[in-house]
Parts: C-alpha cells; sequence; structure tokens
C-alpha cells in the first residue's frame, strides 16, 4: 500500500504539471493546443543537450528548457495562432493549426536530435528503502518535490502578481478584460509562452527519470487532455486535481490488476467515459464554459 | 559590367556542376531497392536504422564505382517509405515499390506490417525482407519473404540454455509491452524456457508503448524474484528505463531481451545499472568485426553524425540481394529466378572475421530457405560497450 501511494504521488505530480500549461493556454485562447505533447519532449531534449552533453549544471540546463519553449510558445502564439483566431471564428480552425504543428515540431526533433532514446546522468544517486515496502530512488523524489514546489509556484504567480491577474482575467471574459484595460494581444502571448515553458520545464525534469525519444509527444498529449477533461477545461485546479486523479488510478491498477493483463488504461478510459456521461464538464469546470 | 560578368560566370559554373553531376549520376544504370518501415513515432529507431544502413552501403558503393552485376555496373538507389507503423500504410508503401518496378525491398519491421503486404508483394513479383517473426510468413505456401534477422523463437532458447548451464538460472519472468509483436515474442519465450524446464514465475505483466515510468509495472514482477528477467521484443527505448526501474527496485539477476539493442542508447538512460544486460547483436564487437563492418561503422557515422548498433544485423539485407543477384543476374527483374537461386547461393561474410558465409537458411523452423543466416551474436553490456558473450548459427 506504501508503495502504490508513493507511486500516486509522484506520478500525480509530474502529470498535473503536464496537464497545467495545456489547461492554462485553453482557458486564455480556447486552443486545444495538440503539439503540448512535442513541447514538452523538446524541453526534454534542450535539459538533454545542455546538461547530459555539454556538462551544463542541471539547474541552468533546465532555465534553458525553461527559456527556450517561453520563445518558442510566444512566436507559435504570435505568428500562427493570433492571426488564425483574428482570421477564423471556426474552432476547428486552430484545432487543425495545432495538429499541424505537432506534425512540424516532431518532424524538427528528428532532425535536430534523431531518433534515438536519449538519457542525463542521474542528477541524485541512491534508492530510499523502507524494509522493501516502499522503495523510492532519490531522484524521483527529488523531482517530485521540485514539481509540487514549481506547481504552488505557478499558483502562487496566477493569484498574487499582475500577469496572474491579467491572465485569469482573460481566462474568465476576454472582452471585460479588454474593457479593463487589459492589452489581450500582450496577455495572450505570454499565457501561451507561460503555458509552452511549464511544457519544458517538466520535460527537463522527467528527462532525469524517463529519458526522452521523438514518440513521446502524441502519447504525452494524450495523457494531458485526459487528465484536463477529468478536472475541467480551462480550470488550473482542475488539470491539478485531474492529473493527482490519473497518477494514482494508474498506480492502484497497475499494482493490483496486473494479473489480469494490461487492463488499468482500459479501465481508466471506460471510468472516464461514464464519468463525462455523467458530468462533460469534469469535476471543477462549469457546464457554461 | 562587372556584376554582369560575375552573374555569367556563377551561372556557368552552376550550369557546368549541375550537368557534371547528371553525368555522374548517368554513367551508371540505376538499381532501385525498397525500404518499407517506421521511421517515426516511438519505433521510429528500429526502421531509421534500417533505412540508413542501406542509405550507407548504397553510397560506398556509388563512390567506389557502383556494383556490377552479369557485366553491367550499377548505381544502387534506395527508395523509402515511412509505414508509420501502420499496415494500412504498409500496403501502400508496397504498392509504391510496385509501381515503381522495385523487385526487393528490405521491411516492413513489425508482425501486422508484414502480414499486410504479403498479398501485394507476391502478386506484383517482389521478394521483401521483414524484420517480423511470425512462421507463416516464411513457411510455404507463403513466398516472397526472407527473414532479415534472426527471430526470438531461435535466439531465445540458446540464450536461456546459456544461462541455465552457465549461471545456474532456474527462474525466469517475462514483461512486454501490450501490442503484437512483444506479446508473441513473450509467448514464443514462455514457450521456450518451459521446455528447457525453467520455472516461469511471472509472466502476464505488461505495459502500455508510451510507458515512460515503469516501477509501478515492474513492482509486482519484481515480487515473484526471479533469477531471470526478460524483456520480450523491448524497443532500444524502453529498455533502459526498464532496466533501472528493476534495478532500482533491487532486483540483482539477470536481465535480457531477443532484440538488438544500442550500446549508447543503454548508457545514457541506464548507465551502470545496464551492466550485464544481455541482447542480441550483429557482428560489430571488436573480436568479430571485420575490416569492412569497421569501414561501414565510419562511413555511417560519418554519413548520419553517429552510429546505432542496432545496424549491426541490419546491414546484412542489402548485401544479401546484391549477392543474390549477382549470383543469377537474371534475378533482377525474376523473383522466380531469385527463390531459386537462395536454395544454392553461398558467398562470402564481408562483415565478419573468419570464414563466416552468407547463405540462406530456415530449413528447421521454416521448411524452406526463407530467412539470411545472420550470425546469432549474443551480447552482454558492460560499462558503455557490448561484449560477445557467445556466437551461435541458426539452421
Amino acid at each position: 500500500m506504501e508503495q502504490i501511494l508513493a507511486n500516486g504521488v509522484y506520478l500525480g505530480s509530474q502529470y498535473a504539471m503536464i496537464a497545467l500549461g495545456l489547461t492554462l493556454i485553453f482557458a486564455l485562447m480556447n486552443v486545444l493546443n495538440f503539439a503540448h505533447g512535442q513541447m514538452y519532449v523538446i524541453g526534454g531534449f534542450v535539459t538533454y543537450t545542455f546538461y547530459g552533453q555539454w556538462g551544463v549544471p542541471f539547474v541552468l540546463a533546465l532555465v534553458m528548457s525553461c527559456v527556450t519553449l517561453a520563445i518558442l510558445g510566444a512566436l507559435i502564439e504570435r505568428f500562427l495562432f493570433a492571426p488564425v483566431i483574428k482570421g477564423s471564428s471556426r474552432e476547428e480552425s486552430t484545432m487543425l493549426l495545432a495538429a499541424g504543428i505537432a506534425f512540424f515540431l516532431d518532424a524538427v526533433i528528428l532532425l535536430v536530435f534523431g531518433e534515438k532514446q536519449r538519457g542525463v546522468p542521474k542528477i541524485v544517486d541512491g534508492v530510499f528503502n523502507w524494509d522493501f515496502r516502499l522503495i523510492m530512488p532519490y531522484d524521483r523524489i527529488l523531482i517530485c518535490v521540485l514539481a509540487i514546489l514549481s506547481i504552488v509556484a505557478f499558483i502562487g504567480l496566477m493569484q498574487y502578481t499582475k500577469t496572474g491577474r491579467a491572465l485569469r482575467a482573460l481566462a474568465q471574459d476576454r472582452t471585460a478584460a479588454q474593457l479593463m484595460g487589459v492589452n489581450v494581444d500582450r496577455y495572450s502571448m505570454i499565457g501561451f509562452a507561460l503555458g509552452a515553458m511549464l511544457a519544458g520545464l517538466v520535460g527537463g525534469l522527467l528527462v532525469t527519470i524517463t529519458g526522452v525519444n521523438l514518440g513521446m509527444g502524441g502519447a504525452t498529449s494524450i495523457k494531458a487532455f485526459m487528465m484536463v477533461m477529468i478536472g475541467g477545461a480551462g480550470v488550473i485546479s482542475g488539470a491539478i486535481w485531474g492529473g493527482i486523479i490519473l497518477g494514482f488510478m494508474e498506480a492502484i491498477g497497475l499494482a493490483l490488476l496486473y494479473q489480469y493483463g494490461d487492463i488499468t488504461y482500459l479501465l481508466i478510459f471506460v471510468s472516464l467515459m461514464i464519468f463525462l456521461a455523467i458530468r462533460p464538464q469534469g469535476l471543477m469546470g462549469k457546464p457554461w464554459g | 559590367m562587372q556584376r554582369r560578368t560575375l552573374m555569367k560566370a556563377a551561372l556557368t559554373a552552376v550550369t557546368l556542376t549541375a550537368l557534371q553531376a547528371t553525368t555522374a549520376l548517368a554513367e551508371n544504370t540505376v538499381l532501385k531497392i525498397g525500404f518499407v518501415g517506421v521511421t517515426s513515432g516511438p519505433a521510429a529507431s528500429w526502421g531509421i536504422s534500417n533505412q540508413r544502413s542501406m542509405e550507407a552501403r548504397a553510397a560506398w558503393i556509388n563512390e567506389t564505382g557502383g556494383y556490377t552485376i552479369g557485366g553491367t555496373t550499377y548505381d544502387i538507389e534506395i527508395v523509402s517509405f515511412d509505414d508509420q507503423k501502420d499496415p494500412k500504410r504498409a500496403i501502400a508503401g508496397m504498392e509504391k515499390m510496385a509501381q515503381e518496378g522495385i523487385h526487393y525491398v528490405v521491411g516492413p519491421n513489425v508482425d501486422d506490417g508484414a502480414a499486410a503486404v504479403r498479398p501485394v508483394a507476391e502478386s506484383n513479383g517482389i521478394m521483401y525482407f521483414p524484420y517480423a517473426f511470425p512462421k507463416a510468413l516464411y513457411q510455404a505456401p507463403a513466398s516472397n519473404a526472407v527473414l532479415g534477422m534472426v527471430a526470438n523463437y531461435q535466439s531465445g532458447p540458446a540464450i536461456y540454455k546459456y544461462l541455465m548451464e552457465e549461471k545456474g538460472v532456474k527462474t525466469v519472468a517475462f514483461i512486454a509491452a501490450n501490442e503484437s509483436d512483444p506479446l508473441s515474442q513473450r509467448e514464443g519465450g514462455i514457450e521456450a524456457a518451459t521446455a528447457l524446464g525453467m520455472e516461469v514465475v511471472s509472466d502476464n505483466v505488461t505495459y502500455q508503448v508510451d510507458t515512460t515510468d515503469f516501477t509501478p509495472v515492474l513492482t509486482p514482477v519484481m515480487r515473484s524474484r526471479p533469477d531471470l528477467l526478460v524483456l520480450s521484443g523491448v524497443s532500444p527505448a524502453n529498455a533502459p528505463q526498464l532496466i533501472r526501474s528493476a534495478r532500482e527496485l533491487g532486483f540483482e539477476g539477470i536481465i535480457s531481451t531477443e532484440t538488438a539493442q544500442d550500446a549508447g542508447v543503454l548508457a545514457e538512460g541506464a548507465g551502470d545499472l545496464a551492466n550485464g544486460f544481455i541482447s542480441v547483436g550483429g557482428a560489430s564487437t571488436p573480436e568479430l568485426a571485420s575490416p569492412m563492418m569497421a569501414e561501414f561503422v565510419q562511413r555511417y557515422t560519418d554519413m548520419f553524425g553517429e552510429y546505432n548498433d542496432e545496424s549491426n544485423t541490419k546491414v546484412y539485407a542489402l548485401e544479401y540481394i546484391l549477392e543474390t543477384l549477382k549470383a543469377d543476374p537474371s534475378a533482377i527483374t525474376d523473383v522466380d529466378a531469385f527463390q531459386v537461386t537462395m536454395d544454392t547461393f553461398e558467398a562470402p561474410n564481408p562483415y565478419m572475421n573468419g570464414d563466416a558465409k552468407l547463405r540462406y537458411v530456415g530449413m528447421s523452423s521454416f521448411g524452406q530457405k526463407r530467412q539470411v543466416s545472420v550470425p546469432l551474436v549474443v551480447n552482454v553490456y558492460q560499462d558503455g560497450a557490448f561484449e560477445t558473450l557467445f556466437v551461435a548459427e541458426v539452421d
């Protein structure tokens, strides 16, 4: 049981971080960013390059991942999403654009970083072992703590800074925010950059545990969408709860149902379908959007 | 005036260069060889190592004057198609090869793709070299598929027997990704281990192909405390993470797989935790690799920036096709002639030291010669490189 709980907390914290950026972008711009997983992968590769290849300190490599993805996110919003949103009122336009960006980034990742799985040296050696009842490598504990701290910092930024207030205003009512003097274009770009930066941050953190390869993007996006659907699209606290719930469902399912084959995700998807049929807006979302 | 002169000179230079290039290409007849396999997504590593091996070898041949078959010298052109590990796209890829008049194709990389392209290949006179293990592809009445590597049901028993006799292994646990290739390889492994008298202590734990964290998946397997943990059909992307998680969970036994792996990927992903990991490789360990293999590795590295150890087995398919065509030039457009030649074909293996031969095998497994004879080199990973554990042959 201790192991299940520990695995649940660890998986939940990393999943919550992945979902945060996605839900932020959705809240601000009503854009389903299918390229979120690819941004996560790029974040992993940037940390791999700086920390694993060039020997730059891990924290600095992590900062480089954040900066790279923030710039990439800002450019994507400024030159791709903003013109499409202005020129088309159809939601599928941005969805197609996001899917196109995902394919494009996959191709770029293959060209720049290659096809191989990549990994970096462990940031902390050793394994915490409590009489084989609870086994957790120290680097996972550290990454879990860093993920939780990052989530807390993000919530703090959204709650207590001018930028955070502007972003929340934008998410609640774009027109009202504009009428109150919020520079909508500027804060849309900042919000998208922040969402992309979160993807880069979690990619950089997790490359130390899971490594990174070009095929991880699509799967990461799907999991992130699941968390957002569970928690409620566009709600920050919903993304966090969605991540934690998915993490625990995975940890419990893998521990208790293994003798029946790989049915954990089957059950998760079935549960999700039933849940959405009863509560389509997710846990924290509002029925009116 | 000066600018106009400069432009004229530049234009002339470009035209001359283009003409020169065209002339160089036009010197030899072009022989197209196809590749249909996965070069994108999570399993991209499998197909890209195939494609790059073929491209590196073709560039080498072309650079050194071409390949002579029946008195005609050919430049080799590799025509590639990414099937994205999707059987429908694999069929489209094979149809494209047929439209281009290609009779020899390497790939696909996985079971369902290899099975899907069979009707297209057989009806269009295409011999294809899959990296997929289902026996039905190679047994009569199937005729046009040639297994491009050693199958797990051939390497598995050899590895298990070695480990039982040399390391005293008695119990084994299997873990596989939840998709067709790894699951069928797991079944083959369980059958082989049971036949040898090993006790299978865990055989039903699987994981999603997109899993990135294997600690929760491996926890129940570790409770069964096996002497040997077999990673059935594991992809190079997942192997280091599985090894790392197993070791961190306190597993001290032996870990093995029957698929080819890359030492660099293991070093980065698992470091010293991968020491002792057993996998199937090709002929690149120093004691086995011939000077030609060493040059191939160098040329591949120069061309693509980094070598992939999976290419140690994938270097062979193109060589087999070309050598067999050399043995019977009429087979260039006649795959029936190719199939007849396969029965008696034999040539020196240029990639291995000693007197190893290129020849077709498979009588024991398939009842007909529908497999390339690749040396069954079982490697053990140690401190960043593979060492040869033992070498065997497949009949």
